[in-house]
């Protein structure tokens, strides 16, 4: 995560009286990483800092820490200042670049993504507009499923720490964090947040997106699959009108099937639209207060875990099998 | 949608390329920018001016390319052109369509001095 880190955007509570100096900040790294980082930490953190990655320019800009919201260690993001504007005279040329406007977030993405599968952890990224009933469906999963798997759960919201307060309510583990006026989650904060939440390997990871179906689609937060919550007082041209997040999405919950006998919501037609957008889109249909249907959901889950335990003995066992070799050898 | 957080990526470039490559002004960004990548060039354009200034592309002209939406049918089995994510395919009326251009966000290339 914080190989290539900005941080420029970034701030984090510090009245926290918590691990704050930005160990979180991958430089102490608790959780267990493989990836490489070789940048030195000469942070020191009082805010001139000189970042030696490879961002390149000395960050000169002001961090606007915030010093509220002391509870548990939330985080908190504000509105970052760009960098800093040196002068200088030289000819004008061209240089071609080609690159992702969202490589920033990608690469951030990709070593979360390694990070989880290294150490078994399925994240699963829920995204839908306010209200579908994530919060719900995710307590109720954590409910039903705290016996059998470990759970945590990064809550991102706008602002509040509600959401995960509630989650915290059902004994699971869960870290806020408040995006002030971004309208979604990116992977730079996911990689912090894991850091800070610790999720267990082998565990679930559920990561509630900021309410919103338009922008949470194009950050790809290294996450197993993205999960569109679609509750059914919402209407059921939702896909079509917003296609690139249930383009986006590996499957489709329709929440609140028990509200279906009050309303004109026509379950068949929403589901051939989100195939229009998505032919290979699974669809479940459930209830998160009833439990009607939860139990595809649980299934649904439980597969996606099996297929990356597997990947992870597969990677075990071939790591094993040369370390064997060597031995042999030796 | 995000059109600021996308501006601040861009800028965020711009500075590691200055840094890597440089140059300390950038006197014009060319963006490729897929019609159906969700990005309303007015409003990019619009961030862009707001917070260019006082970073390596203050006063730096924006250039946007658009790229038409297109897809592959799988029934069939060609590229086909596809103005909406959700259109049908224009030779068979399916929609087994697979995107394969038109989503792109990418900066192409910059003027630099
Ligand atoms: N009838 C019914 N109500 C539900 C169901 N699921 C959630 N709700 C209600 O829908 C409302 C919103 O639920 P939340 O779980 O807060 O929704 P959310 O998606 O987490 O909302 P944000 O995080 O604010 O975007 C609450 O009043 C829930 O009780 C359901 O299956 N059936
Ligand atoms: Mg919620
Ligand atoms: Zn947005
Ligand atoms: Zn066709």
């Amino acid at each position: 995560m914080c190989g290539v880190c900005g941080c420029g955007s970034e701030t984090i509570g510090e009245a926290h009286g918590h691990d704050h100096g930005h160990s979180h900040h991958g430089h102490s790294h608790s959780h267990p990483h493989d990836h490489d980082h070789d940048h030195d930490h000469d942070h020191d953190h009082d805010h001139g800092h000189d970042h030696d990655h490879d961002h390149g320019h000395p960050h000169d800009h002001d961090h606007d820490h915030h010093h509220e919201h002391a509870a548990r260690g939330d985080i908190h993001y504000g509105q970052g200042p760009a960098g800093s504007h040196v002068p200088g005279l030289s000819q004008a040329r061209m240089v071609k670049i080609e690159q992702d406007i969202l490589g920033y977030n990608n690469g951030y993405a990709a070593e979360n993504r390694a990070m989880f599968e290294e150490n078994g952890i399925l994240a699963l990224n829920l995204v839908s507009s306010p209200g579908s009933g994530k919060t719900t469906l995710l307590c109720r999963t954590i409910a039903d499923l705290k016996d059998r798997h470990s759970i945590a759960v990064i809550e991102g919201d706008q602002q509040t720490s509600n959401d995960a307060d509630r989650i915290r309510a059902t004994g699971a583990k869960a870290l806020q964090v408040n995006t002030g006026k971004g309208c979604h989650l990116d992977a730079h904060m996911v990689g912090h947040a894991t850091e800070k939440l610790e999720p267990a390997e082998d565990s679930l990871l559920f990561i509630e997106n900021v309410g919103n179906l338009v922008c949470p689609a194009a950050f790809d937060l290294g996450e197993a699959a993205k999960v569109v919550i679609l509750s059914v007082t919402e209407g059921e041209d939702k896909p079509v009108k917003y296609p690139d997040m249930f383009a986006a999405a590996e499957v489709m919950i329709l929440n609140k099937i028990d509200l279906l006998p009050y309303l004109s919501f026509d379950v068949e037609q929403c589901v051939a639209y989100a195939r229009r957008v998505n032919p290979g889109i699974g669809v479940l249909k459930v209830s998160a207060t009833s439990g009607e249907g939860l139990e595809d959901w649980y299934r649904w889950i439980g597969d996606r875990r099996q297929s990356l335990l597997a990947g992870r003995v597969a990677r075990l066992e071939s790591k094993l099998a040369a370390l064997r070799a060597r031995m042999d050898r030796a | 949608m995000h059109e600021m957080s996308l501006t601040e990526g861009i800028l965020r470039v711009l500075e590691q390329q200055a840094a890597a490559q440089g140059f300390t002004r950038v006197v014009k960004v060319r963006l490729e920018i897929g019609e159906l990548s969700a990005v309303d060039p007015e409003s990019l354009r619009f961030c862009f001016e707001a917070i260019r200034d006082e970073t390596v592309a203050d006063g730096a002209e924006l250039e946007i390319i658009p790229l038409p939406g297109r897809a592959f049918c799988v029934d069939c089995g060609k590229e086909v052109p596809l103005p909406h994510r959700f259109a049908v395919c224009p030779d068979c009326g399916g929609g087994k369509l697979q995107l394969s251009g038109g989503d792109e966000m990418r900066i192409k290339d910059l003027e630099v001095e």
